[in-house]
C-alpha cells in the first residue's frame, strides 16, 4: 500500500531516537578533548628521539651520524655534530648532536629516518596534539623538544620497544664478551710476557673502554 | 484568574495603550503586536534550530552540538555571532539590487502570514474576513522572492535552484489551496478567528476538530505533503538540494543575508504549521474539553512545536525526491486526491447527520486511496537499477 514504507521508515527513526536515550552503547561518539580512545599500537605521527636514563642530554642515543638527514626525502631534518664526545649506552665515546631540528611542518611521516638509523636513536611519536599559533617556530622541533625517554617510548609502541630493547641488550652483551676476551687475552699475554711493559695489566679494570680505545686509536697510532 | 491568564497578553497590550491619547491607541497597537510577531518568531527559529539539531543527532545516534552553553542551548547564539560577523559578498556580474531585495521580500512575506493567524483566543493581529485568501496570497509571494534571489545571483545552481523551487511551490500550491477548501467549505468564511470559533465545541469533552471527520483527515494529510512542499522542507528539498545545487537559489548569498534565507524558512515551517494546526486542529482551542483551564496560547504554541518535531523527525526519516517523481506526485495523486475529498465534503455536507456519511465519506476517500495508490506502485519497476548510458 502507498505510504506503508514511510510508516515503516518512521517507526526506525523513532526507535534509533529512543534507543539514543535509553542505551548508551548506542551512542558511539567520543566526546574527544575530555574523552579519547587508546591509539593504535601502530599509529605514528612526527619523529622523537629516544634517551636512556635520566637527563635528555646525557642519554639521548643519537651518535649524530647524520644517515637520517641524508635519507629524509623531505629534508626536514638539520643536524650539526658536536666537537666533543660523550659515551653511549655501551660506554664508546661518540660524538652527539649539538643541533638536531625536525621541521615538522615538513615531515611527511614516511618514517624512513627510523628504518635507516643504525642506533635506535629517533622513532615515531605518537603524539598528534601539536597546533600552534606560530607557524614557523611552533612547528620547528629542537632536540629538547623532540628528546623523550626510552619509558616513553615503552608506553606509546611497547613491542617495538621491547624488541628495540632486547636487541641493544644483546649487542652490548656481546661487546662485553668480547671487551672480556680481549682483556682475558691481554692479561694471557702480559702473563707469558713475563710481564716487561708493566703498566698493561691496568686496562681490564675499565672493562667496557677496552674495545673502544684499540678500534679507534690502532689506525691512527 | 485563569481567563487572566488567558488574556495576558491581550491585557497587557491594554495596559500598555491606556496610557496614551486616543488617537495613538491604534498604530501603537498594532507595532506593538508586529514587533511581539516579529520579535517572537525568530527566537522560536532559534530553539528550532538547536531542537533540530539535537534531534537529528539523536536519530542517527549521535549526541548533536554540545558545546555552547549547558547542554549546548547556546548554539544558536554562536551561529547568529558567526553569521552576522561573516563577509556579505555581492558577485560582481549579479544584479546587486534584485540580490539585495530577495531576501527582503522573503522574510517580509514570511511574515504577513502571521498577521491573520489567531494564536490564541482574541490574539490575533488583524482579523480578515479573507484572512486565509490573504495567507495564500503572503505564501505565494515568496515564491517571486525565491526567484529573485536564484535570477538576480546569475549563477546556473541558483536559477536551477530557483527554477526547481518556482516548478514546485506551483505545484503545491494548487493542492494546499485545494486541501484547505473543503474547511471553508464547511465553516462557511475565509477568516481564521471565525474557522476556530466554528472547531470550539465539545462533545463528550471531544473537540469538534475536523481533522476527526473523513474529509478532514484526508484534507490535512494533503494539506501536510503540500504544506512541506510549499516550505521547500525534505524530503521535498530539492531547491536547495546540497548534493545536486550547492546550495540552490541561495548558493550566492553569504552572512547576515544567508541567514535570513534560513530564518524565512523556518519561520515559514512556523506558519504553514500554524495555519494547520487552524484549520484541522482547531487553533488555540484544548484537545479536551477538561483542559480548557490551560490558556490557549499554551495550545497553539503546543500545537506548533509537535507540528516542529514532525517536519524534524520527516526530515531524519526520508530521502529527497526527484524532480520527476515530485512533479508527478503533485499532479498526478495529489491534485485528484483534493478534487475528490472537495465532492466528499459536498456529500457530507448534504447527507445531513447520522452515521451513513460517515461511511459513505470514509469508503470513497479509502478506496481511491488504495486505488490510487496501488496504480502508483504498479508504474514503478522495482528492482536492480539499471543505467543506460553508463555501464
Amino acid at each position: 500500500m502507498l505510504g506503508e514504507g514511510i510508516l515503516k521508515g518512521l517507526a526506525e527513526t523513532a526507535k534509533n531516537f529512543a534507543g539514543s536515550f535509553v542505551s548508551k552503547e548506542r551512542l558511539t561518539t567520543v566526546e574527544y578533548p575530555e574523552e579519547r580512545t587508546p591509539l593504535p599500537e601502530a599509529s605514528r605521527n612526527f619523529p622523537f628521539l629516544v634517551y636512556d636514563g635520566e637527563d635528555w642530554e646525557k642519554g639521548l642515543r643519537c651518535v649524530a651520524c647524520q644517515i637520517c638527514e641524508k635519507e629524509c626525502p623531505p629534508k626536514c631534518i638539520y643536524i650539526e655534530k658536536s666537537k666533543d664526545k660523550k659515551p653511549d649506552y655501551v660506554g664508546k665515546m661518540q660524538i652527539y648532536p649539538a643541533k638536531f631540528d625536525i621541521d615538522i611542518s615538513v615531515c611527511m611521516s614516511c618514517q624512513i629516518c627510523v628504518e635507516v638509523c643504525p642506533f635506535e636513536a629517533i622513532k615515531m611519536n605518537s603524539e598528534f596534539e601539536l597546533a600552534t599559533d606560530d607557524r614557523f617556530g611552533g612547528l620547528l622541533l629542537d632536540r629538547q623538544q623532540l628528546a623523550r625517554s626510552n619509558e616513553y617510548y615503552h608506553e606509546i609502541h611497547p613491542t617495538e620497544a621491547t624488541e628495540v630493547d632486547a636487541r641493544l641488550a644483546e649487542e652490548k652483551a656481546k661487546v662485553e664478551a668480547k671487551a672480556k676476551a680481549a682483556a682475558e687475552a691481554a692479561a694471557a699475554k702480559a702473563a707469558t710476557s713475563a710481564t716487561p711493559p708493566g703498566e698493561k695489566p691496568a686496562t681490564p679494570t675499565p672493562v667496557a673502554n677496552v674495545p673502544a680505545k684499540p678500534n679507534e686509536g690502532e689506525p691512527k697510532a | 484568574m485563569i481567563d487572566r491568564l488567558d488574556q495576558i497578553f491581550v491585557l497587557l497590550k491594554h495596559g500598555i495603550l491606556g496610557y496614551l491619547p486616543e488617537n495613538w491607541q491604534t498604530p501603537v497597537g498594532v507595532i506593538l503586536s508586529v514587533v511581539c510577531i516579529v520579535g517572537l518568531y525568530p527566537a522560536l527559529f532559534a530553539l528550532t534550530t538547536i531542537l533540530e539539531r539535537k534531534g537529528l543527532g539523536r536519530v542517527q545516534n549521535r549526541i548533536g552540538p554540545n558545546r555552547v552553553g549547558p547542554y549546548g542551548i547556546l548554539q544558536p547564539v554562536a551561529d547568529g555571532i558567526k553569521s552576522l560577523t561573516k563577509e556579505d559578498i555581492v558577485p560582481t556580474s549579479a544584479d546587486s539590487v534584485v540580490h539585495f531585495l530577495a531576501p527582503v521580500i522573503l522574510v517580509v512575506t514570511v511574515f504577513m502570514g502571521f498577521a491573520v493567524l489567531p494564536m490564541g483566543r482574541n490574539m490575533v493581529l488583524v482579523d480578515l474576513d479573507a484572512g486565509l485568501l490573504f495567507y495564500f496570497a503572503m505564501g505565494a509571494s515568496t515564491e517571486l522572492a525565491v526567484f529573485m534571489a536564484g535570477w538576480s545571483s546569475r549563477n546556473k545552481y541558483s536559477l536551477l535552484g530557483a527554477m526547481r523551487a518556482v516548478a514546485q511551490m506551483i505545484s503545491y500550491e494548487v493542492a494546499l489551496l485545494l486541501s484547505s477548501v473543503v474547511v471553508v467549505m464547511m465553516t462557511g468564511s475565509l477568516s481564521l478567528v471565525k474557522i476556530v470559533e466554528a472547531q470550539n465545541h465539545y462533545t463528550f469533552g471531544l473537540p469538534h476538530w475536523f481533522i476527526f471527520t473523513p474529509w478532514g483527515f484526508a484534507g490535512f494529510l494533503m494539506y501536510a505533503i503540500a504544506g512541506t512542499a510549499e516550505t521547500n522542507r525534505s524530503p521535498f528539498d530539492l531547491p536547495e538540494g546540497e548534493s545536486e545545487l550547492v546550495a540552490g537559489y541561495h548558493t550566492e548569498y553569504s552572512g547576515f543575508k544567508f541567514a535570513l534565507f534560513f530564518l524565512a524558512e523556518y519561520v515559514a515551517m512556523f506558519s504553514i504549521a500554524g495555519l494547520g494546526a487552524t484549520l484541522f486542529f482547531g487553533g488555540w482551542t484544548a484537545p479536551l474539553a477538561a483542559l480548557q483551564w490551560i490558556p490557549s496560547w499554551i495550545w497553539f504554541f503546543g500545537k506548533l512545536f509537535v507540528a516542529m518535531g514532525v517536519f524534524i523527525w520527516l526530515r531524519a526519516t526520508l530521502p529527497r525526491l526527484r524532480q520527476d517523481q515530485l512533479m508527478n506526485f503533485a499532479w498526478k495523486f495529489m491534485l485528484p486526491m483534493c478534487l475528490l475529498n472537495l465532492f466528499v465534503a459536498g456529500l457530507w455536507w448534504f447527507m445531513g447527520s447520522g452515521w451513513m456519511r460517515w461511511v459513505l465519506c470514509s469508503a470513497l476517500l479509502v478506496l481511491a486511496y488504495v486505488v490510487m495508490g496501488r496504480g502508483e506502485l504498479r508504474a514503478k519497476h522495482v528492482g536492480p537499477r539499471s543505467y543506460r548510458y553508463a555501464e
